[in-house]
C-alpha cells in the first residue's frame, strides 16, 4: 500500500521538477543526502539563538516560525510533522510547502526548543528560525486583497449578468414591459455599485497615483470608464432609459482583476524565494569580550574596535584587521577569484568572505554600511535607481491610447450636441464610446502573457523576478558574462586523475577530507576511498600534514612538501597541489575550474545568433584569456572590481547597446543592478540573486537560450494581443461613435475580445510543450 | 412575472453564499500553501494501514 502511494507520488511529481528536484524521497532519505552535515545544522540552529525568535501566544504556549531546506515531497511533509508531533509537548507542527516554512506551536514548561527540533534536523531538513513580522512581505496582502475583489467582482458580474440576458431576451421577444425593465435595472445597480466600489479600488488608486506624477497609465481610462459607465448607467435607471451598462462594467472589473491577480501571484512566487535566500544567512557575530569570553551579538551590534572571532566555515560579519591566527580566506564572492588567499596577524580581510582553514580574532576597523560590503550595496542600489526609468509597453501605449480615446469621446460629444442639439443625448454618445473603447483587451494583453511566459520558464527551473524583465530582454543586443560560477561551476575540479594511482588519491581524500580548503575538498571528492579517520593537522596557507602507518604524509603547497620550484615544468597555469610521503617522490594534482558543461555550446549558439559577447572578470589576466580563447570570447577583461565592471556596462549603454549581464558573484551584484537586463544562476550569491532579473536553477547555460527565446516571443504575442485589441476598437468605435451601440453589443464586443487576447496568449504555451516535448 | 419577486432573492442568496464561503476559505488560509495541499492528499492519515 504504501509502496504503491510512494511510486504513484512519483508520477505525479515527475513533470513539475524545479520544486521538487526531480525525484520524491523516501521517509527523507534524499534530504539526508543533500544535508552536508546536520550536526553542523544543529549547531547553526543553536547559534541563531532560536530563543529570541519564540513568542508566545494568548494561551502561554511558545510559538516559533521557522525556514525549512531539503524538502521535495509529500513524505518529507509527513516526516517532519509527525517527528514533531511524536513529541509530547508538541501541540501543533505544521508545514507550508509553498513558502518551505515551519510553524511550530509547544508547551515551552521545561522544554528546550533545540531538543525538540533535533530529530528533525538529525533526518536532513535544517531549520532556521525567522522573525514571522519581517517577512509578511506588502505583496502578498495585495495578492490577498486582490483575491477578495475578484470574488466580490465576480459574484456581482455572475448575478448582473443574469439579469441582463433576461433584459436582453426582452428586448428580442419584446414582450418585456419598461416596469419590469426598470426593476431588474434597478436590481442590477444595486448589486453593480457596491462592487464597483469595491473592487475596482486597485485601479482607481494606481490611476489616481499615474495623475498625481502626471503621467497616463492603463487605469486611468478603466478607472474612467467603469466610473463613468456605472454612473451613466444610473443616471438611466433613474429615468428609466434603456442603455444601462451595470453588467460591462462589473464584467469589465472581473476580467481586468483577472490579469491583475495572475501577475502579482506570479511575481510574489519568485519574490518570496529570492527573500528566502536572503534570510537563510546568519547575521550574528561572535565578539571577545575584554575578559576573554565570547559573546554571540547581532551584526548591527559590533562597533569598530570590538574584536570578533570567525570560526572556521564563517563568513566574516565586518571588515577588520587580522590579529590572532592564520587562515586562508575564500574571496570569490568579491573578487571572483578561485583560489583562497591566505592572511595573518596584520592582514585587511573583508566581510562577506569566507573563513576556510583556521578560527582568526579580527579586530573591526568598519561595521554595518561602511564595509566594502555595503559600498557594493550602495553601488547597487544606485546602478538601480537608473533602471526605475524604464516605461513598461502597457504604459507606452497607454501613453498614447489614453488621450487618443479621451478626445475622440468629446469629439463625439460635441459632434453629436451640434448635429443632434440635445448635450443629455450627446453626453450618452460620448460615454458609450468611453466604454466601448475602454482597453480591457489590452490590459489583459500583457500580464497573460506574462503569467504564461513565467509558467513556462518556472517549469525549466527559470525564476522570473522583475516584472518587466521579459519586455527588457526581448531588446537585448548584447551579453555580457563573468567567468566564475557563470560560464565555469565556480569549483575546482582534478584535472590529472589518470596520472596519478589510486592509493596516492584516495590517501590525499583522506586527508583532504578533513579541510574546507577548496582544493583539499577538490581532491576529497575525486577520491572515492573510504577509510578510517585520520588526524590531521592543517596548517593555514601552507597545507594539511599526517602520520600514515608512522610515515609522514603532507598535502599542501609546492614549498610545504619540499618540492623545487622547477620540479614538473608543466605549463598548464592552474592551481595544484603536492602529495608527499616521507621517502618516495611528491605528486602532483593539478585543478581547474571547470566550464558548465554545455557552455561552448550555448557561446556558439548566442554567436549564432547575432549577439555580441563579452567577458568581465575580477580574475587574474591569464586565467581569463584561457577561457576566453577555448569559448571563442574575442572581447574579455580581467582584473575588473565591482565599478569597473559598472564602468564598461556604462559605456556600452553610451554607445547604444541593450546589454543581458550575466552573473553570479557580490562582485556582479552592482554590474547586474545596472545593466539593462539581468541573469544570475541560483548557485549566486544571495545579493546577485536580488539584483538579477531572472535567476535560473541548475548547471545548464542554456537557460539563457532559452530565456531569451521565450522574452522574444513574449514580446511578439504582446504586440499581436495589441493588433487585437486595436482591430476590435477600430470595429467598435465607429458604431460607438455613430450612437448605435447598445448594452448587448458592448458587452459581446468587450468579453469577445478578452477571450481571443488570452487564448492568444496561451499559444505560448502549445509552442513551449510541442518544442521541447 | 411574479416569479421574479422570490427567484431574483433566491439568485441572489446563493451567489451569496458562494461568495462567503469563497471569502471565509481565504480568511482561514486555505489559500497558503496550495503546493502543500497538492502534496498533503498523498499522505496516509492513518498509520494502522500502512502495513498491508
Amino acid at each position: 500500500m504504501a509502496k504503491i502511494a510512494l511510486e504513484t507520488q512519483g508520477n505525479l511529481t515527475a513533470g513539475r521538477s524545479y520544486d521538487l528536484g526531480g525525484n520524491c524521497c523516501s521517509g527523507g532519505a534524499m534530504a539526508l543526502g543533500d544535508a552536508i552535515s546536520p550536526a553542523a545544522d544543529l549547531d547553526d540552529f543553536i547559534n541563531a539563538d532560536p530563543t529570541a525568535f519564540a513568542e508566545t501566544d494568548q494561551d502561554g504556549n511558545a510559538i516559533l516560525h521557522t525556514l525549512v531546506e531539503n524538502m521535495h515531497c509529500a513524505n518529507c511533509i509527513k516526516t517532519i510533522e509527525q517527528t514533531l508531533q511524536s513529541n509530547p509537548s508538541v501541540l501543533e507542527a505544521r508545514v507550508n510547502f509553498s513558502t518551505r516554512r515551519l510553524f511550530l506551536r509547544w508547551r515551552p514548561e521545561g522544554v528546550d526548543v533545540s531538543d525538540l527540533v533535533k530529530p528533525v534536523i538529525a533526518l536532513g531538513y535544517p531549520l532556521t528560525p525567522y522573525n514571522s513580522a519581517m517577512i509578511k512581505s506588502a505583496i502578498a496582502e495585495e495578492n490577498t486583497h486582490l483575491l477578495r475583489a475578484l470574488a466580490v467582482a465576480g459574484f456581482a458580474a455572475a448575478n448582473v449578468m443574469l439579469l441582463s440576458v433576461s433584459v436582453w431576451a426582452g428586448l428580442f421577444s419584446e414582450d418585456m414591459g419598461p416596469a419590469t425593465r426598470d426593476f431588474l435595472h434597478w436590481i442590477s445597480g444595486m448589486i453593480a455599485l457596491p462592487a464597483v466600489a469595491y473592487a475596482g479600488q486597485p485601479f482607481f488608486r494606481s490611476a489616481i497615483a499615474a495623475l498625481r506624477a502626471g503621467r497616463l497609465n492603463m487605469d486611468v481610462p478603466i478607472s474612467l470608464a467603469v466610473i463613468l459607465a456605472a454612473g451613466m448607467s444610473l443616471a438611466e435607471t433613474i429615468q428609466s432609459g434603456e442603455h444601462v451598462y451595470f453588467d460591462a462594467s462589473v464584467t469589465l472589473l472581473f476580467f481586468l482583476l483577472i490579469g491583475r491577480y495572475l501577475d502579482n501571484a506570479a511575481r510574489s512566487k519568485a519574490r518570496s524565494a529570492a527573500e528566502r535566500l536572503l534570510l537563510l544567512k546568519a547575521v550574528a557575530a561572535t565578539i571577545v569580550l575584554p575578559d576573554g569570553k565570547f559573546k554571540t551579538v547581532s551584526v548591527e551590534a559590533v562597533t569598530p574596535g570590538t574584536h570578533v572571532r570567525v570560526m572556521v566555515g564563517d563568513r566574516l560579519p565586518v571588515d577588520g584587521e587580522v590579529v590572532k591566527g592564520r587562515s586562508d580566506i575564500d574571496v570569490s564572492l568579491i573578487t571572483g577569484e578561485s583560489l583562497p588567499s591566505s592572511v595573518g596577524a596584520g592582514d585587511d580581510v573583508f566581510a562577506g568572505t569566507l573563513n576556510l582553514s583556521a578560527p582568526l580574532e579580527i579586530v573591526a576597523t568598519k561595521t554595518g554600511d561602511n564595509t566594502l560590503l555595503g559600498d557594493i550595496v550602495r553601488l547597487m542600489e544606485a546602478a538601480e535607481q537608473g533602471r526605475a526609468n524604464y516605461v513598461r509597453l502597457a504604459d507606452r501605449i497607454a501613453g498614447f491610447y489614453a488621450p487618443a480615446v479621451h478626445l475622440l469621446a468629446a469629439g463625439t460629444f460635441i459632434g453629436w450636441w451640434i448635429l443632434a442639439g440635445s448635450w443629455q443625448n450627446a453626453l450618452m454618445q460620448a460615454v458609450a464610446v468611453l466604454i466601448i473603447t475602454c482597453p480591457c483587451a489590452l490590459g489583459l494583453a500583457v500580464p497573460v502573457v506574462q503569467v504564461v511566459a513565467s509558467g513556462r520558464l518556472l517549469m525549466k527551473g527559470i525564476l522570473v523576478k522583475a516584472a518587466d524583465g521579459l519586455e527588457r530582454l526581448s531588446e537585448v543586443d548584447t551579453i555580457v558574462f563573468d567567468k566564475t560560477g557563470t560560464l565555469t561551476e565556480g569549483r575546482l575540479d582534478l584535472v590529472n586523475r589518470d596520472e596519478i594511482s589510486v592509493r596516492h588519491l584516495d590517501l590525499a581524500a583522506r586527508i583532504g577530507r578533513n579541510s574546507r580548503h577548496p582544493l583539499a575538498r577538490a581532491v576529497a571528492r575525486a577520491g572515492k576511498g573510504a577509510g578510517e579517520y585520520l588526524e590531521v593537522e592543517e596548517w593555514p596557507g601552507e597545507g594539511l600534514r599526517s602520520l600514515v602507518s608512522g610515515k609522514e604524509v603532507r598535502l599542501g603547497s609546492r614549498s610545504f612538501c619540499g618540492v623545487r620550484d622547477d620540479a614538473s615544468s608543466d605549463i598548464i597555469p592552474g592551481p595544484e597541489l603536492w602529495l608527499s610521503i616521507e621517502g618516495e617522490d611528491a605528486i602532483q594534482f593539478r585543478f581547474q575550474d571547470r566550464l558548465r558543461p554545455d557552455a561552448l555550446a550555448t557561446i556558439k549558439n548566442l554567436k549564432a545568433r547575432g549577439f555580441k559577447i563579452d567577458l568581465l572578470s575580477g580574475d587574474r589576466e591569464a586565467v581569463v584569456r584561457d577561457l576566453a580563447e577555448n569559448l571563442g570570447i574575442e572581447n574579455w577583461y580581467a582584473q575588473k572590481k565591482p565599478e569597473d565592471k559598472v564602468a564598461h556596462l556604462k559605456t556600452l549603454e553610451a554607445a547604444g547597446r541593450k546589454v543581458l549581464m550575466v552573473g553570479d558573484g557580490l562582485n556582479d551584484a552592482p554590474a547586474l543592478a545596472s545593466a539593462y537586463v539581468s541573469l544570475s544562476p541560483a548557485s549566486a550569491a544571495d545579493i546577485s540573486q536580488t539584483a538579477a532579473d531572472f535567476v535560473f536553477q541548475g548547471r545548464d547555460l542554456s537557460a539563457v537560450i532559452e530565456t531569451i527565446q521565450v522574452a522574444r516571443a513574449s514580446r511578439r504575442l504582446i504586440f499581436q494581443n495589441f493588433s487585437l485589441a486595436f482591430l476590435y476598437n477600430a470595429i467598435a468605435v465607429p458604431l460607438a461613435v455613430a450612437g448605435v451601440v447598445t448594452p448587448l453589443i458592448a458587452a459581446v464586443a468587450m468579453s469577445a475580445s478578452s477571450l481571443l487576447v488570452c487564448l492568444n496568449s496561451l499559444r505560448l504555451r502549445l509552442h513551449g510543450k510541442g518544442s521541447t516535448g | 412575472m411574479n416569479v421574479l419577486i422570490y427567484l431574483i432573492p433566491v439568485a441572489l442568496f446563493l451567489g451569496g453564499i458562494g461568495l462567503a464561503a469563497f471569502l471565509w476559505s481565504l480568511k482561514s488560509g486555505q489559500y497558503e500553501d496550495l503546493d502543500g495541499a497538492a502534496n498533503r492528499i498523498l499522505i496516509d492519515e492513518d498509520d494502522d494501514e500502512k502495513i498491508s
